[in-house]
């Protein structure tokens, strides 16, 4: 009898300790924050499509939406932290000092910041996407297909995140039409699609034939769609939202990175990083280009895509100057990493000033 | 920057256009409050309007279906608010909220099969005559027939209660439900209906943004026109001809921001975000320093529940 006991004791301590051992090696636990709702069809929906791509990969995930950036970011941190999961992705600007608060509280715990520079502890890495890359070829295309010369930019907030695609977007342009002018209107939200359309609408009545957008809802292609100019999709391929008026979009895609990074966690191989991926890895994605674009500029599209996959063409070559004449990047050089994250100065070309 | 008379009707035209689910809803709300009851589910009811416009007009196809479907949906979630506050006699402003909360919630809920589905293009009227006039062309021809019921509305609505005897009994039971209680009237029945009505309006304002303004489906894309259009009965002083103008002003805002960006001129933008309801708190103030005005403009009874058997 006592045989028995100590058997089966030892045998499902046994047994207890192989679970254990198979769920630490396999139950890695992925949390993803959003800062707006999985449905917007835009920022939020293309990180949620990421982190499908993760489960996808066999790991478990959770997320939690509409995450305002304050102290209640905090707090949904530390309740993810302390429900066992084991990497924690934060898709916003806003999250940065709330991330690296709660990263210090949960050194186990892997922290993954989107869009931001602050790494405080070692368990806090930070991503973000070349999208100016993107906006190059937005802009090469615009500067060639205007007729007005007008160009319209409904921008969102003005951080150097939105300057830099203003920028590198009217930088491409000139190159190839120096008469164009960007006329920006700041909408001072990320998605509200009453709110783009009305901004859309009224750029378009000023005269601009071609729409860029750095803002996330629809409502903009289909505004163009309906006044008979040309746009670009944001975030996701929105050609069929405006079959006519969008010649090719900018799409983000983070599920290889998301895959990668929990991967890594998985395989114990995690370490702080800084990722910084344009169209060469794979996070910017060139969707594809219209018909209605003639067939030189498609294959010179093609040409600049893959230039700035491989790096022989840079965004931010020089010679580049400000609004007031000044030099920013000198001929032959191109602009550093530290001058693109911090860039909050218009290059010439762009009208009006940006609002503080 | 040669501003030619031409761009201003475009312009004017935009700015009407943003004004319609403001009219809408107002209009509704204002004869909710007209009986005495205080909704304040007006964001709500839109966004449930917003989604079942939209996803009855991808599923059936048909824009009559959705139309006339938002504006159900609308009423379906305001018999919920008529029932609590008229049959179980709950306090109007925390259920109001609640339906907001409710609406906004469920409206998600339902959408996130509707995401990223392109709308249908609504058919406008007249767009042929839009160049045949200078100025008052684009302002009049090319709209949707939402856009014309809209601005017919605050003047049926108008007529409706000035000069119809149903307009008058709502006007009673708002101003003093047990006089009008003590005459025969069903004031329960009344404030129901008006209710419903309200629902409907904030139903069909919503099927106008995601069918029509913008046709898309996005999570909370009413995105506080619900509040705007509350502000805007009060800053009407619950007459609806001023809550055309007031829609005018309220909508026109961002498009007159916008505009004047694009010029070169800045306005700082969290101003004008809360000028709607800074012109509000202004014209409550001016109309409450007057107690005559207040008899005149207010509904005595609004946002206080009715006993029968007091």
């Amino acid at each position: 009898m006592h045989k028995f006991f100590i058997r089966s004791f030892v045998s499902s301590l046994v047994l207890l300790f192989t679970f254990t051992v198979a769920a630490i090696a396999k139950d890695v636990k992925a949390a993803f924050v959003y800062i707006g709702p999985t449905g917007d069809h835009g920022w939020t929906y293309q990180h949620d499509v990421g982190r499908k791509a993760v489960e996808a990969a066999g790991f478990k995930t959770t997320y939690v939406e509409g995450v305002p950036e304050s102290a209640d970011a905090e707090r949904v941190l530390r309740q993810l932290a302390n429900s066992g999961h084991d990497v924690i992705f934060t898709t916003s600007f806003g999250y940065m000092n709330p991330t690296n608060k709660v990263a210090k509280e949960f050194p186990n715990v892997k922290f993954e910041h989107a869009t931001g520079y602050k790494r405080e502890h070692p368990n806090v890495s930070t991503y973000a996407a070349r999208f100016y890359e993107g906006r190059t070829i937005l802009g090469t295309i615009a500067g060639t297909m205007t007729k007005s010369n007008v160009i319209g930019y409904v921008a969102s907030f003005p951080i150097p995140e939105v300057i830099r695609g203003i920028n590198s977007f009217t930088l491409a342009a000139q190159k190839v039409n120096p008469n164009i002018k960007t006329k920006i209107v700041w909408a001072f939200t990320w998605y509200d699609p009453g709110k783009e359309a009305e901004a859309a609408k009224a750029l378009i009545d000023q005269g601009a034939d071609v729409i860029a957008q750095h803002t996330d809802s629809t409502a903009i292609v289909q505004i163009a769609e309906k006044a008979g100019v040309y746009a670009f999709g944001q975030a996701s391929d929105m050609d069929k939202f405006a079959p006519k008026a969008v010649l090719t979009s900018v799409e983000n895609n983070w599920g290889p990175y998301y895959v990668d990074r929990v991967k890594a966690v998985a395989n114990g191989t995690w370490n702080q990083k800084d990722t910084w991926h344009g169209i060469g890895d794979g996070m910017v994605v060139i969707s594809d280009l219209d018909s209605q674009m003639p067939a030189d500029l498609r294959s010179k599209v093609k040409k600049l895509q893959a230039d700035l996959a491989s790096g022989k063409v840079h965004s931010f070559t020089g010679p580049i100057y400000d609004q007031k004449g000044n030099l920013m990047v000198a001929e032959g050089k191109t602009a550093d990493d530290g001058m693109l994250a911090g860039m909050m100065t218009y290059v010439k070309g762009v009208e009006g000033d940006i609002p503080k | 920057m040669i501003i030619d008379i031409n761009f201003i009707g475009l312009i004017l035209a935009s700015i009407m256009a943003s004004a319609v689910p403001l009219i809408l809803a107002s209009c509704g709300e204002l004869i909710t409050e007209r009986s005495g009851v205080l909704n304040l589910g007006v964001e709500g009811m839109m966004i449930i309007g917003a989604i079942s416009g939209f996803a009855l007009m991808t599923v059936t196809g048909s824009l009559i279906i959705a139309i006339v479907g938002a504006m159900l949906a609308g009423v379906l979630i305001s018999t919920i608010f008529a029932f609590l506050t008229q049959t179980l006699i709950t306090n109007h402003v925390a259920t109001g909220l609640a339906l907001t909360i409710f609406g906004i919630g469920i409206s998600a809920m339902i959408g996130k099969n509707f995401v990223g589905i392109p709308g249908k293009e609504f058919p406008v009227l007249f767009e042929g005559l839009k160049d045949t006039i200078p100025l008052l062309g684009p302002i009049l021809f090319g709209h949707s027939i939402v856009f014309y019921f809209a601005f017919s509305l605050p003047f049926i609505t108008s007529y409706f209660l000035k000069k119809t005897k149903i307009g008058l009994i709502v006007r009673a039971v708002g101003d003093s439900p047990e006089s009008a209680s003590n005459q025969g009237i069903n004031v329960r029945l009344v404030r129901y209906a008006c209710i419903l009505y309200g629902g409907a309006m904030s139903g069909l304002a919503g099927a106008y943004l995601s069918m029509i303004y913008t046709p898309q489906w996005i999570e909370n894309m009413t995105g506080g026109r619900g509040w705007i259009a509350l502000a805007l009965v009060v800053f009407s002083t619950w007459n609806p001809i001023k809550i055309l103008i007031g829609a005018m002003i309220f909508g026109g805002l961002t498009i007159i921001q916008f505009h004047m960006q694009a010029i070169g001129v800045r306005i700082p933008v969290q101003f004008l975000t809360a000028l709607p309801y800074i012109v509000t708190i202004i014209v409550l103030v001016v109309i409450s320093r007057d107690s005559r005005k207040i008899r005149l403009s207010t509904p005595s009874s609004l946002g206080k529940s009715f006993h029968k058997d007091n």
